[in-house]
């Protein structure tokens, strides 16, 4: 029954596909709300807190987004996906943007037709194991019982890695992260596999989570990135630069705090006074306001706050900026200059 | 005389097409039929310019590229390395074993609670009353979920078995039932085994001919030949003695805790016995009902003819009830066949790698290749319902009241 409906929509999307893809843009504004896909549920990147609202590091970008577009961080219609459902979800236009830690993949990028706006997390596969199974390195795993995501990279990642090193396991294809623990709890698993992150975040919302340990082996690159439609390049280029926006921020030294401040009239910095709009046009060539980058680090602060704010190290997640920090302090993120 | 009059000779007319009674109903069918196939070119032919405007070539050739991923259960030789082909293959064995089993188990099961709720017993007959309202009136996904919950949590997982004072323990140290599934000994086939194995399987055929004879022998002869005692040593002594005169061939590998998991024996995963136990009672439910509609089919008088005859119960039941009540069960039974197959698609929901886990799962997901995948399932299942029903009907032909 979910296939045939999958096929309708594929079939519907193929009728309307002319004119959905010509504008998202238009589309968001009249709707007056940003359909964002996001994870069923990852504690710190995307779970509805006890109030019933979304929060955390991927809705970040969501929130950022529907407010440079739209004036309202809270604009946002949250459509959890699976990692089965999610692509299709945005082909068919059901979604405008995919801020679900989806690794930005040739495959994904150039044969489903998808364009990956930047990336806002630098990943790795890693595995989890009880600390009582006495495993130090993920070679040791041979014939163990691998609890694992199906549709998602880990499992190719996953198959790989264990043919690579000429050790067998059991794979046992699970739907979402939520139907993982359980599993993997009662030991009917020995192993979860995963995004390192999406492990330290599935351990801290174990009651025990010292019990269970991270092996230290990184088994792939799985850089993380938001992703819109191929074919409409200027909404593409406005969910990039809201995410540019939120790392050049960060360099820049713009907070959600000072943001107000800064913005009311031209500063010395001139990259600053661009970004901020007191300064040349840069929101008018985007189709926005003068205004939006502003908006979009006042909805939940620069890149460093959103990141110390859901995932960071006085989170229960607990994650080291890492690979994740800005160039200029031996990371990874590097925004293109505003100008 | 004759009142007959020919109708009129004229020649034939474009307006006749309209105003003749005999033409008329055919010009609007074929007016219907050419306006149904515009419409269907045209859905077609919008549905192609728009697939190749969003740049969605439909394509199969994904299925010849390694699918890259690994499958639990494999009935046929798949590695990682296989096509996505031989992917969709072992999908497609794992969906027919799963039905299989089902099919045989719902039917037994069905069966039976049919039977039991014409008992006479009142506490037997709310009981299986209770069985069939509970299990057919709540989704059997919701099913599955429930009994692979119940199978993780109750019994115990491999690190139980660990340690000098384990909590759990080897059945007869044979059999380890884990929730991660059952392992049982697995029979290892040495040089010699293959004459131990024949043997077995012409005392099966033996036996066939043993009763064989004897339902002849009682049909012709009215002669009464003992079959029970006879059937039970055809079955046993010929084997037993092979196995030894051939130095005992056929030896078990028992099942030990190595490592993470048990290793050697027979491995009977938790997902293939949770889904496979799940799609059976809910099955049941439905077949049930219809054996039982079956039964009462029959009329009473039948049942009374054969009473009076001094027939037992039990002999009433099997030899004038059923052969009269199966002509009405089966063809519902069918439709429950093709429910169970077709249900057997939730495998997914305890990670059990069935024609939608592979092909409709992860082999759609790595390629992006939805429309295809979606089509090829759909012929799948619909070849497999389709040789379900064959079957079946055949059965039913064979069955079936023979009227002449």
């Amino acid at each position: 029954m979910k296939k045939l409906a999958i096929l309708g929509a594929m079939t519907a999307a193929g009728l309307t596909a002319g004119a959905a893809s010509a504008a998202t843009l238009d589309d968001v504004k009249a709707r007056g709300t940003l359909n964002c896909g996001v994870t069923t549920g990852l504690v710190g990147f995307a779970a509805p807190n006890a109030n019933g609202e979304w929060e955390g590091f991927d809705v970040g970008v969501c929130r950022a987004v529907a407010a440079a577009v739209l004036g309202d961080p809270t604009a946002v219609e949250f459509v959890p996906t699976t990692g089965k459902t999610r692509f299709t979800a945005l082909a068919s236009g059901e979604i405008d943007l995919l801020a679900r830690n989806t690794t930005w993949t040739f495959s994904r990028d150039v044969d489903l037709k998808f364009e990956f706006v930047g990336i806002n997390y630098y990943d790795g596969q890693g595995f989890m194991v009880p600390k009582e199974l006495g495993v130090s390195s993920a070679k040791e795993l041979d014939g163990a019982t691998v609890c694992i995501q199906t549709g998602t990279t880990t499992e190719l990642n996953l198959a790989d890695f264990f043919r690579a090193n000429n050790i067998s396991y059991e794979p046992v294809p699970i739907e979402t992260n939520a139907e993982a623990q359980p599993l993997y709890l009662e030991g009917a698993c020995d192993v979860y596999t995963t995004d390192a992150s999406g492990l330290a975040a599935t351990r801290a919302a174990f009651e025990n989570p010292g019990d269970h340990v991270v092996l230290p082996e990184i088994i792939s690159k799985e850089p993380l990135g938001p992703l819109v439609r191929h074919g409409d390049n200027d909404w593409a280029d406005i969910n990039r630069w809201v995410l540019n926006a939120l790392i050049a921020a960060e360099e820049l030294g713009v907070t959600s705090a000072n943001v107000e401040e800064l913005a009311s009239a031209p500063g010395d910095n001139p990259e600053i006074n661009r970004l901020l709009g007191t300064e040349g046009t840069l929101g008018e060539m985007l189709g926005l306001d003068a205004d939006w980058a502003k908006r979009a680090i006042m909805a939940g602060g620069n890149y460093g706050e959103l990141f110390e704010k859901n995932i960071g190290e006085n989170t229960p997640i607990g994650l080291a900026r890492g690979l994740n920090a800005q160039w200029t302090e031996g990371g990874l993120l590097y925004s293109p200059p505003f100008r | 005389m004759s009142t007959y009059s020919d109708p009129p000779s004229g020649s034939f007319q474009l307006s006749m097409l309209i105003n003749d009674t005999r033409y008329r109903s055919y010009t609007f069918q074929f007016v219907a039929l050419l306006l149904l196939v515009l419409g269907m070119a045209y859905l077609g032919w919008n549905l192609v310019q728009n697939l190749a405007a969003a740049g969605l070539n439909i394509s199969y050739q994904f299925l010849g590229e390694p699918a890259g991923y690994d499958i639990n259960q494999t009935l046929i030789p798949y590695t990682s390395q296989s096509s996505h082909w031989q992917a969709s293959m072992v999908g497609v064995l794992n969906t027919l074993l799963v039905a299989f089993l089902g099919c045989i188990m719902a039917t037994i099961i069905g069966v039976a609670v049919g039977v039991l709720r014409l008992s006479n017993n009142w506490i037997v007959r709310q009981l299986m009353s209770i069985y069939v309202e509970i299990f057919r009136n709540v989704p059997v996904l919701v099913w599955i979920l429930i009994i692979m919950a119940i199978f993780i949590a109750v019994l115990p997982q491999p690190r139980d078995f660990r340690g000098d004072d384990a909590e759990a323990s080897m059945f007869l140290n044979a059999f380890a039932f884990t929730g991660r599934g059952f392992y049982s000994p697995a029979p290892i086939f040495g040089p010699g085994s293959g004459v131990v194995v024949a043997v077995f399987l012409a005392s099966i055929a033996g036996i066939f001919a043993l009763r064989n004879y004897a339902t002849k022998a009682l049909y012709q002869r009215g002669q009464l030949i003992p079959t029970l005692w006879p059937s039970i040593a055809l079955f046993f002594i010929p084997a037993i003695l092979a196995f030894y005169i051939m130095g005992r061939p056929i030896g078990l590998e028992y099942p030990e805790l190595r490592g993470f998991n048990f290793q050697g024996g027979v491995f009977m995963r938790n997902s293939l016995i949770a889904l496979w136990f799940a799609l059976s009672i809910y099955t049941a439910a439905f077949i049930a009902e219809n054996v039982r509609a079956g039964i009462l089919a029959v009329s009473k008088g039948q049942t009374e003819a054969a009473a009076s005859l001094g027939m037992r119960p039990n002999r009433i039941m099997n030899l004038v009830v059923l052969p009269q009540a199966l002509r009405v069960i089966i063809p519902p039974l069918i439709s429950q066949y093709l429910n169970l197959t077709k249900n057997s698609s939730l495998a997914i929901a305890v990670g059990y790698m069935d024609l939608t886990g592979t092909l409709g799962g992860i082999t759609l997901n790595q390629t992006g290749r939805a429309i295809e995948c979606i089509v090829l399932l759909m012929l799948f299942y619909l070849t497999i319902s389709l040789v379900i029903s064959a079957l079946m009907n055949v059965y039913n032909n064979a069955v079936k009241l023979k009227e002449r």
